[in-house]
């Protein structure tokens, strides 16, 4: 439905976007992932015709962008960071006249307009002046308007911005019940966002597409070392240097743990109370048993063995972060 | 050309909508029927003069008044269109609902047009109310309607000049003080520009009057459609929507 091909948008001497790629198939969405500044609006921008690229070309539903603006614009819906409403015009007339421009037949126009103040939930704001909507009314509205003529391809920049946690989950409801008529391409710095409603990531630094995948898959992928979470009483003893000890262990660090208030910083290396390790080992070895066996036949407690997964937050930072990566995910 | 209508008729509803639309209308009918009481006074005064020396057939309404109406009005037009044309492409970049027209599937001249056309429409309103004036004349004197609506057609003609530069400058800046100024700067060159031709050369002097705006309504204002100055006038709204789009675009290309 988007195929974006080696795209790249110089501003002057900066370059904003950097042979970016990518695919997004009919009814999906896809998440833009990614920094402040790291070219995600850009992209948007060019995909919607608002911009052209400096190279590369993007299709939209069969058209390109560039070639055919008036077409493809036929067939996409934008809504930009900020919504684009009239302050001195009511929610309905606001939204009659996008229908105006977005080709939608004017016997249809009435009822399409209905259509979407329901599917947005807007319809006891019709008659207010945009300038007096709320923020959360206002990006509702904006949704809307993106709508109004139905387009396959559906551009959102940063959906939830400046939202209620309620109307969050509201508009990635909205979002996802709309997968599947429409093709959907939103961006957002926040992850969570990403895991819930997409059922593809596209994360992207400094106007280059670092990684492509599902979010299962990249939490997996990405993952590299497999992590272990192990906590054990082991009185007067140091744990650590005897985990560490384990083969195929590459990396034995001291977890965080519930400390007292005012409590040291720093974990000892000997305590009376349970030690909780974050322990490291090589992808292809299962290193548990054996950590579980050398904790028992010293005689400390096993409290606690389980997989560490990483969240999509580790991979953002890790992608995303030049420095080493096994630090840059803990940061 | 739907979509023409569609933006057209949005510029006017948001004119209309603020008090902004009320506020020109209203002063300048106002600084109209100032400039109408002033003439009307002065053309009494002088007919009654002729008629003390005999012969009192001899004053012409549409001469002695209408035409320095008319002449006085271009001046009110200059000051007020600035406010007119200002906010056009301004407001729009300023608070990013230019993102919106820049990508439904309209074209750059199409919306140019709509704002044209919208701002035009503000202009013939105001217009519309001097007429009232034009028919007190009528009720108590017999002008000649002809020279009248040649005057109107002139300050169309010339207030869509000056809409479509203004329009050109709207579109450079999201700044809608920097835009009214300097298109009221720009207003005033080409209308004084005529002054320095007294005192240049006979082709300088040539062509500085046919740049000046003013000079070219003079025919009208004295009731004569003239093709020359209608071609002049036609050319320079053609020009300053041009130079609309060209900007539009290049805004597009450096982002």
């Amino acid at each position: 439905m988007i195929e974006v091909q080696h795209i790249t948008k110089h501003y002057g001497r900066v370059t904003a976007v950097d042979d970016v790629s990518f695919r997004v198939e009919r009814g999906e969405i896809l998440g833009f992932l990614g920094p402040n500044g790291a070219g995600k609006t850009t992209t948007m921008r060019i995909l919607t015709g608002y911009m052209p690229a400096s190279e590369g070309r993007a299709v939209v539903a069969g058209y390109d962008v560039f070639t055919h603006p008036i077409e493809a614009k036929r067939r996409t819906g934008y809504l930009p960071e900020t919504p684009p409403l009239y302050p001195d015009m009511t929610a309905r007339e606001y939204l009659d006249f996008v229908a105006k421009i977005k080709a939608v037949p004017a016997s249809e126009r009435k009822q399409r307009v209905d259509t979407v103040m329901e599917r947005t939930r807007i319809a006891d704001v019709a008659n207010r002046h945009c300038s007096k909507l709320s923020k959360g009314y206002r990006q509702r509205v904006g949704l809307a308007q993106a709508l109004i003529h139905n387009p396959d391809v559906l551009i959102l920049d940063e959906p939830t911005a400046g939202l209620d946690p309620k109307q969050i989950i509201e508009t990635r409801d909205l979002i996802r019940s709309l997968a599947g008529d429409h093709t959907i391409v939103l961006s957002t710095h926040i992850l969570p966002e990403v895991a819930q409603t997409c059922q593809r990531v596209v994360i992207i630094n400094k106007g280059r597409v670092v990684a492509v995948d599902t979010p299962d898959n990249l939490t997996a992928r990405l993952k590299g070392a497999a992590t272990l979470y192990i906590q054990v009483d082991a009185p007067g003893a140091d744990a650590g240097a005897a985990l560490a000890a384990v083969r195929g262990v590459t990396r034995v660090s001291s977890a965080d743990q519930p400390r007292t208030p005012g409590g040291p910083d720093a974990m000892p290396p000997v305590s009376s109370g349970p030690l909780a390790f974050e322990v490291e080992s090589e992808p292809d070895v299962d290193v548990r048993r054996d950590l579980a066996r050398v904790v028992v036949t010293r005689g400390w407690g096993l409290l606690e063995l389980r997989p560490v997964r990483m969240s999509l937050e580790d991979v953002f930072l890790q992608v995303t972060t030049e420095e080493v990566p096994e630090e840059a995910a803990r940061a | 050309m739907r979509n023409v209508v569609g933006i057209a008729e949005k510029e006017l509803r948001s004119y209309f909508a603020s008090p902004i639309a009320y506020i020109i209308v209203g002063f300048f009918a106002l600084l109209f029927g100032v400039f109408f009481y002033v003439y009307l006074m002065a053309f009494v005064r002088q007919s009654e003069q002729m008629m003390q020396f005999g012969g009192g057939g001899g004053v012409n309404v549409n001469q002695m008044m209408i035409r320095g109406l008319f002449q006085n009005t271009a001046v009110i037009i200059l000051f007020v269109m600035p406010i007119i044309t200002m906010r056009t492409y301004s407001e729009e970049k300023r608070s990013g609902t230019i993102e919106l027209l820049l990508t439904s599937p309209v074209t750059d001249l199409e919306i140019i047009l709509g704002k044209f056309i919208g701002a035009l429409g503000l202009y013939a309103a105001m217009l519309a109310v001097t007429m009232l004036y034009m028919l007190v004349l009528f009720k108590v004197g017999n002008p000649e309607w002809r020279p009248i609506i040649a005057g109107y057609v002139g300050l169309l003609l010339m207030g869509g000049c000056f809409l479509s530069t203004g329009l050109f400058i709207s579109s450079l800046t999201k700044n809608q003080i920097v835009a009214g100024f300097l298109t009221f700067a720009t207003f005033l060159l080409l209308w004084i520009i005529n002054w320095f031709s007294e005192s240049s050369g006979p082709t300088a002097r040539d062509l500085l009057n046919y740049l000046s705006i003013t000079e070219h309504f003079d025919d009208f204002a004295r009731g004569i459609i003239d093709t020359k100055h209608v071609v002049y006038y036609l050319s320079f709204i053609t020009f300053g929507l041009f130079l609309t789009a060209k900007s539009v675009d290049s805004e597009r290309w450096r982002g």
